[in-house]
């Protein structure tokens, strides 16, 4: 495989946020190349801290939190160093653009669906009056809404979920950014709806030539748009590798505990597997393997010292001891290490 | 399988909302059984009526015509006071997002007895408190939470207060309408382990709702798939993922992502267009195509569904 050309870069990123006079790390040192022209998803739990970390790629950290070290390189910028909107616009939609989660709240209720549309190809591209009006039904038309002449002129309460959704990634669109970051895309959606916003996204993506992050906890998903794969933890990284490498030959604790609670994979009549516990309160400062406390098979050096990342091969990587050739000898889960077979003779 | 107790009959079932021309449709012609202690899962988009159908088992929502039986008695339309409060009693649900379904101004105590409240099922307030600490601990809560309020618990917690407020009242039959869909990954194994533990140690039989194909099949034993107010097939789990009959099953199937990405990469994505059917002439039935395995269509696409059957 060529070398492929990385088009962010971030580098021991280090986010907190002062809560009630109190520091919280919710991002902890999280290094993380993305290829252009590729589909990167992040997984993990709700506070795994995957949405603040993107959200800093476009300088929308709510008010009480910033960034506090590390770098994260665009296009040969420090961006992570920016603090004025200015600096943002030129990035912000224009270069990295955001599909929230829920369609029904990231509309305006008020505006027409058009002018909405409108809105962000004004600002960005620098179109007026008819060429503009001309350019977002385009748009409509591409994200596949039927009609576009006359969806044009109605209000979101007038779309269904999934439309909505189009909707919304027609405006992130609109002025052709490089990389467009999809929190969460469908899970406020039904699965047949899911399975085509899924569809249009990889279209865009080929067309426009776009690079695309997904964050998203179901894995179902990610089986089915990412190249590349990131698992997030209590604010880091603890494993990253090509698609394959994740699901088939995964190598952290949490992957396996991830992978192995699948309802996908239970076996009828035996109780699933589950991650007992709950993450980490990240205001306290985290000793060692952040995961070892919920993990059965912690070893002891898991609760003294943080594991590196060791590789598992050029593209993949795991932040565990357990790949430390002094490590006694752990098997991957049965679960894990028989998911292909599985899958196939349940068709 | 004659033997089998049926808990729940819906025959001929139709549920409509409005009146005159504003008149719609939500749920037409449904027929299905519901066996004592097995979990039945209703499947379809939004908007199919799958949630309508438990809400009028629960006497949420009326009926406009059809039977709903419960242990052979009727309980949809006009019935006794005293039939209304068993119903009320037996038959519990459990909803969907836990951050909405739970009172933020009360404590979880009263939130869990608000059933007994009602229903004067305590002598005094110490065999209350009893029947609440024993419903925490059976959905794996500590007996002292019953003094806090909701916002204090995670999503998966706040779930497990839902199930408790179903538990207290000792039910025979629940509707589960979508309990995990607003969960996290890691919490969706821990609620779907509860929920059958339940069944096993109380005897409990599930109306499982869901839109996701791929997580009722490790839950329930028998699958209804409904489309647009109608169920289109029924079949035991394994039957229906072995043999999807109806397109709209095939459709559903399809759609849901499956963690492999390789079997991904080359699914092929169906989409159901009701147009397929013709039912202008030849009309279309309800039939038993295979031993318990219903499918809704005409002569001709029944010809086709038999030769598909592996």
């Amino acid at each position: 495989m060529a070398q492929k050309e990385v088009i962010l870069s971030a580098k021991d990123v280090e986010i907190q946020f002062s809560l009630r006079g109190k520091k919280l790390n919710a991002i902890r040192k999280c290094s993380l190349d993305l290829y252009k022209g590729e589909t990167l998803a992040i997984v993990g739990e709700s506070g795994s801290g995957k949405s603040v970390f993107t959200k800093s790629f476009v300088g929308m950290l709510d008010a009480n939190g910033s960034i506090t070290g590390g770098e994260i390189i665009f296009d040969g910028n420090d961006i992570s160093k920016y603090k004025t909107e200015r600096e943002w616009l030129k990035i912000r939609g224009k270069r990295i653009a955001m599909v929230m989660q829920d369609p029904m709240t990231s509309l305006n209720p008020l505006k027409k669906v058009g002018k909405q549309i409108r809105e962000s190809i004004e600002l960005h591209q620098g179109l007026k009056g008819e060429e503009a009006k001309k350019a977002a039904l385009e748009m409509l038309e591409k994200v596949g809404i039927p009609n576009p002449e006359k969806r044009y002129n109605q209000y979101p309460h007038e779309f269904s979920g999934g439309m909505r959704q189009r909707v919304v990634i027609a405006i992130a669109v609109a002025c052709r950014p490089d990389i467009l970051i999809c929190d969460e895309p469908t899970t406020a959606l039904d699965v047949t709806i899911q399975a085509q916003i899924l569809d249009l996204i990889r279209h865009l993506q080929e067309e426009l030539k776009m690079t695309v992050i997904y964050i998203t906890h179901d894995l179902g998903v990610v089986a089915n748009v990412a190249d590349r794969v990131a698992v997030m933890y209590a604010g880091q990284i603890v494993e990253y590798g090509m698609v394959d490498e994740i699901f088939y030959n995964a190598w952290h604790p949490y992957t396996w505990a991830l992978l192995s609670a699948l309802p996908q994979l239970g076996v009828k009549g035996q109780e699933l597997p589950t991650i007992e516990g709950t993450p980490p309160n990240l205001f306290n400062e985290i000793k060692g393997d952040a995961f070892a406390p919920r993990n059965k098979q912690a070893l002891a050096i898991d609760f003294v010292k943080e594991p590196p990342f060791f590789k598992v091969s050029e593209t993949h990587q795991a932040k565990t001891w357990y790949l430390d050739p002094r490590a006694p000898k752990i098997e991957q889960p049965p679960a894990v290490r028989m998911l292909r077979e599985q899958m196939r003779e349940r068709g | 399988m004659a033997e089998r107790e049926k808990l729940i009959e819906i025959k001929d079932l139709q549920i409509t909302f409005g009146h005159g021309k504003k008149k719609f449709v939500a749920v037409d012609h449904v027929n299905f059984d519901i066996y004592k202690g097995e979990t039945f899962s209703l499947v379809g988009e939004s908007g199919s009526g799958k949630t309508t159908i438990g809400r009028a088992i629960t006497r949420i929502n009326p009926t406009s015509s059809g039977e709903i039986l419960f242990k052979g008695q009727r309980i949809n339309g006009k019935i006794s006071k005293e039939l209304d409060k068993e119903v009320i009693k037996k038959c519990q649900m459990i909803f969907q997002d836990p951050m909405a379904s739970l009172n933020e101004r009360a404590k979880v105590d009263y939130i869990v007895s608000e059933g007994l409240i009602n229903h004067h099922l305590y002598k005094d307030d110490a065999e209350r408190e009893e029947k609440v600490q024993r419903a925490l601990r059976e959905v794996g809560l500590l007996p002292e939470f019953a003094s806090r309020f909701p916002h204090e618990f995670s999503g998966g917690q706040r779930q497990r207060i839902g199930i408790a407020r179903a538990l207290v009242m000792e039910p025979e039959f629940i509707v589960a309408d979508e309990p995990i869909s607003a969960l996290d990954v890691s919490i969706r194994a821990q609620v779907l382990n509860l929920l059958n533990r339940l069944k096993n140690s109380r005897g409990l039989t599930y109306l499982f709702i869901a839109h996701d194909l791929s997580v009722v099949r490790f839950i329930s034993d028998r699958i209804a798939v409904i489309s647009k107010g109608r169920i289109v097939e029924l079949a035991e789990a394994e039957e229906l993922f072995l043999n999807p009959l109806h397109p709209y099953t095939k459709a559903l199937l399809s759609a849901v992502p499956m963690p492999d990405p390789e079997m991904e990469k080359k699914k092929k994505l169906l989409v159901y267009d009701p147009s397929v059917h013709d039912y202008s002439v030849d009309k279309p039935v309800w039939e038993e195509i295979k031993e318990g395995h219903f499918v809704y269509g005409n002569q001709r696409e029944l010809e086709e569904y038999r030769k598909e059957i592996k």
